[in-house]
């Protein structure tokens, strides 16, 4: 009994808000496919950078791939959308530009997904490339893979293909074009 | 001045530059001479424009601490006119053939590489990492650029002449990146901008090296428009501007605060 011998005020005890374990949390998260990548979860592109609870609120740390990147804004609304499943209302998506996004963050099981899907992923470490020392004319020793046919022999057509992340190549074999997930 | 009001005139100077050469890039949508260069023209684009908007931002938080307030990347962008704009003249420059386009992203891309890899040493935070993204990204577009200034150059009859006319009629707008003003002299000396006067020698190596390859001729004239501190950087423009924020301006000068 609370305050005997005087009148206690009455209390309101409101129920404590839902907070699902940052386990759970993640798992919601791992759910969201990158939209235009629809193979690959955001946790797996590597783009969810940190999960924390501030209070009731529950800020999820995001960083773009590159910095036009048109699925940043639907990305943060699938997060939203996500974590309200789960029972999450207040959600803050801070964008986080530092450090910067790589290819390196890409989950070594989404890499086998993204060739199955027609995209071959990165075949060396970004952090390996000095991208401003090569350039196609001299890159010939950069051996591609056709994700269909495997074949060596394929030709870029195109540093950018359907996104910014991605360059355009064509088999010289089997004839199809297909995307190359640039390291970054 | 203010090192707030130098650092939002700074700011806007790199952003204004990347919004005004996002828009001239995507002039070339349905217009590129195979679809693959459509697509990466347009795309060299996006990225200019997301670098530019994370500027803007920035100089709109920026400007709100010397202000009663500052405005949205959206106000600066579309609600400011020509003359409040702080772009390079280069980047204002009409898109001409394929060679111009080239050409003038050529020039601009080994300067804006050079530019974001000293800004990435930035004093200022905020600078330093838009900037670290920023690099990352442009050194895509060095290498393309590049690499067309060479395929055009040691091409044909036709494309030589063509790359080489660019390439001369574009160089006068290049020495408006080396020449720098007050603005930029007080933000290098708090370590928060770089000297642009620092970055010349190596820029003209850089493009001396793949004209060369591109068996080319460097262009050797001297005269340069805003080399005297009276260009783009500090609001006076070439007539392009008008006409290209006409366009990119007109939804919200015709339907104010209209959004989707």
């Amino acid at each position: 009994m609370i305050g005997s011998g005087t009148q206690a005020a009455p209390r309101i005890v409101r129920a404590p808000p839902r907070m699902p374990a940052l386990a759970d949390v993640w798992s919601a998260l791992a759910g969201v496919p990158d939209p235009e990548i629809p193979v690959i979860s955001i946790v797996e592109l590597g783009i969810v950078r940190g999960v924390v609870w501030d209070g009731d609120r529950l800020v999820v740390k995001v960083t773009p791939t590159y910095s036009g990147c048109p699925a940043t804004e639907m990305i943060n609304t699938l997060i939203r959308e996500s974590l309200a499943a789960i029972g999450v209302a207040d959600v803050a998506v801070v964008n986080q530009l530092s450090p910067a996004w790589s290819t390196d963050w890409i989950a070594p099981e989404a890499r086998t997904r993204l060739k199955g899907y027609g995209i071959v992923p990165p075949h060396v470490m970004a952090g390996r490339v000095d991208v401003a020392g090569i350039s196609p004319l001299r890159r010939a020793h950069v051996v591609v893979p056709c994700p269909r046919c495997d074949s060596a022999n394929t030709q870029l057509l195109s540093q950018f293909g359907s996104t910014a992340c991605k360059a355009q190549y064509r088999c010289a074999d089997c004839l199809e074009p297909f995307d190359y997930f640039k390291p970054h | 001045m203010r090192r707030d009001e130098a650092l939002f005139d700074y700011l806007q100077r790199l952003g204004d530059t990347d919004v005004v050469l996002a828009q001239r890039l995507g002039e070339w949508v349905g217009h590129g001479p195979v679809i693959e260069e459509d697509i990466a023209l347009t795309n060299v684009g996006l990225d200019l424009l997301g670098q530019g908007r994370m500027w803007l931002s920035y100089a709109g938080e920026v400007e709100a601490r010397f202000r009663d307030q500052g405005r949205s990347e959206d106000q600066l962008a579309f609600l400011r006119d020509g003359g409040a704009y702080r772009n390079l003249l280069l980047a204002e420059m009409p898109n001409g053939d394929f060679a111009v386009t080239m050409a003038r992203q050529f020039y601009f891309d080994q300067f804006h590489l050079l530019l974001l890899r000293a800004l990435s040493r930035s004093a200022d935070p905020r600078v330093a990492e838009i900037a670290v993204k920023g690099a990352k990204e442009v050194s895509y577009h060095a290498e393309r650029s590049m690499d067309w200034v060479i395929r055009l150059g040691d091409g044909t009859d036709e494309s030589h002449m063509r790359m080489q006319r660019a390439l001369d009629d574009l160089w006068t707008f290049t020495g408006e990146m080396f020449a720098a003003d007050a603005v930029e002299l007080a933000l290098a000396e708090a370590f928060i901008g770089a000297d642009p006067r620092a970055l010349r020698e190596p820029w003209v190596a850089a493009v001396a090296a793949v004209i060369a390859e591109a068996t080319l001729e460097l262009p050797t004239g001297e005269w340069m428009q805003g080399g005297n501190g009276r260009g783009g950087k500090q609001g006076i423009h070439t007539e392009h501007l008008g006409h290209l924020l006409t366009e990119m301006q007109h939804l919200q000068r015709a339907y104010p605060g209209a959004t989707w």
